[in-house]
Order: structure tokens, then sequence, then C-alpha cells
């Protein structure tokens, strides 16, 4: 059952890094690349189950929050220009 | 029994969970433009990992005995419904504001040009409080709400 579940998001994760490589616009990467990263944290945690090791949901759950951290950072970046200059106004949301 | 049963549950749990994520990766691989493939990525990322999460939650309780895989698995899956959504909600905001057109199943721009995107982008319920934006506003509200919607949103922001 784990491995048909490994197997899965590994082909998952393979067609998200094609998008990733051939997609036309940058965010198409991006939407890759943070779809690859949740895809990880699922694989890091059935992989753990599968080898009978589930320690390594540490690895996966470490993983979740900087994937997030880093798509956001990223995506500022490319809204402001300037992430360390950067402030919302009061009114934003 | 008891046994044949936990296992049926979580692989059926696992097998579902396998498909939205299988599904989301053909739709990020097949759909049109940027606004459709997030779609397809972002409700297939939380449904997968809200299957899967279930299942592994299922076999670490009755089939590893350890409620602490358990609990991780379950501040995954927290983190995860968290993230996901709102990573996606910056990608789309983001790439309006940088001017990508958003286009219909035709490939026919939704927009004229890549300066209509970035205003519908930066107008903010702000602006039309105070009636400095109402064009952009009538604009958007058109696009994404229709009439209705738009009412709705006008008459919660009395200020």
């Amino acid at each position: 059952m784990f491995i048909a579940a490994t197997i899965a998001v590994l082909i998952t994760m393979a067609l998200t890094l094609t998008r990733a490589l051939m997609g036309p616009t940058l965010f198409d990467r991006l939407l890759a690349v943070n779809s690859f990263g949740t895809k990880t944290v699922m694989l890091i945690a059935v992989y753990g189950f599968m080898t009978g090791r589930p320690d390594f949901l540490d690895i996966a759950l470490v993983y979740a929050l900087i994937n997030f951290l880093g798509t956001v950072a990223v995506l500022k970046f490319f809204e402001y220009d300037d992430p360390a200059a950067a402030t919302y106004q009061e009114d934003d949301y | 029994m008891f046994d044949a049963i936990v296992w049926l549950v979580s692989w059926a749990l696992i097998l579902i969970g396998c498909v939205f994520v299988v599904s989301g990766a053909v739709g990020v691989i097949r759909m049109p433009d940027l606004y459709t493939r997030l779609h397809a990525a972002s409700l297939t990322d939380t449904g997968g990992a809200l299957f899967i999460s279930a299942g592994l939650i299922i076999q670490s309780i009755f089939v590893f005995g350890s409620a602490m895989a358990a609990i991780k698995v379950v501040l995954i899956l927290f983190f995860t419904l968290f993230t996901a959504p709102t990573a996606s909600h910056a990608l789309a905001k983001t790439a309006l504001l940088s001017g990508l057109v958003p286009t219909d199943a035709s490939g026919k721009p939704l927009l004229e040009s890549s300066e209509e995107a970035t205003q519908l982008a930066r107008s903010r319920p702000a602006d039309y409080r105070s009636g400095q934006d109402s064009e952009t506003f009538a604009k958007e509200s058109q696009f994404f709400n229709g009439e209705l919607g738009a009412g709705r949103r006008n008459s919660g922001r009395l200020s």
C-alpha cells in the first residue's frame, strides 16, 4: 500500500517538475515548485511509514513550514521588488 | 476482523489521496493557462494531503500503535491546510499584479491589457469605500461576482 502511494507521489513530483522546467511564465514555475514541495512533504511522510520509521514525520513537518516560507518570500519579492522595504498599507486588507 | 477493517479503510483513504494527487499533476501539465493550472494544483494539493494524512493517521494509531506519530501527521495536515491555500492566493494575486491576463476557455483574453490586470489586483475595498476608484470596482465586480456579489460587498461596508 505505501509502495503504491510512494510511486503515485513520485509520478506527481515528476509531472510537476516537468511543468517547472517548461512553464512559460515565471509563475508557472513557482506554482510547480510550491506543489512539488507539498508533494515532498507527503512523500517523506509516506516513506517513513513504508520503512516502518514514523520518525521521518519530524522532517516532513519542518519541510512543510520551510516550503510555505520559501514560496511567500519569493512572491513578496516579485510583488514589491524589495522585500525588506515593503510594508503593507493600513487599509490593504 | 478489526485489522481487516483498519487496513481496508486506510488503504481506501490513501488510494483516494493518490488519485487526487496524480490528477492534480495531470491538470498542472495539461491546463491552458496559469490560473487554471493554479486551480488544478491547489485544490488537489489540499484534497490529496487530507486523504493521505487521514490514512496515515489510521495506520499510525492502529498499526504502529504510536499516538505521537498520529499527532505529528495531524500537525502536518494542519499546516498544509493553512499554507497551501495561502500560497495559492498569494501566487494568483502576484500574477495578476504583474500583469498576467486571464483567458477564457478558447484562449480569448478576459481583460484588455496587462495594465488593466495590474490595476485590478491593486484595487482594494478601501478605494471603493472612498469612491476614488468606482470604475475599477465596477469592472472587478463584473469580472468576479456579477452584480449581486457587488451589491452584497458594498452593503457590508457602510463607513
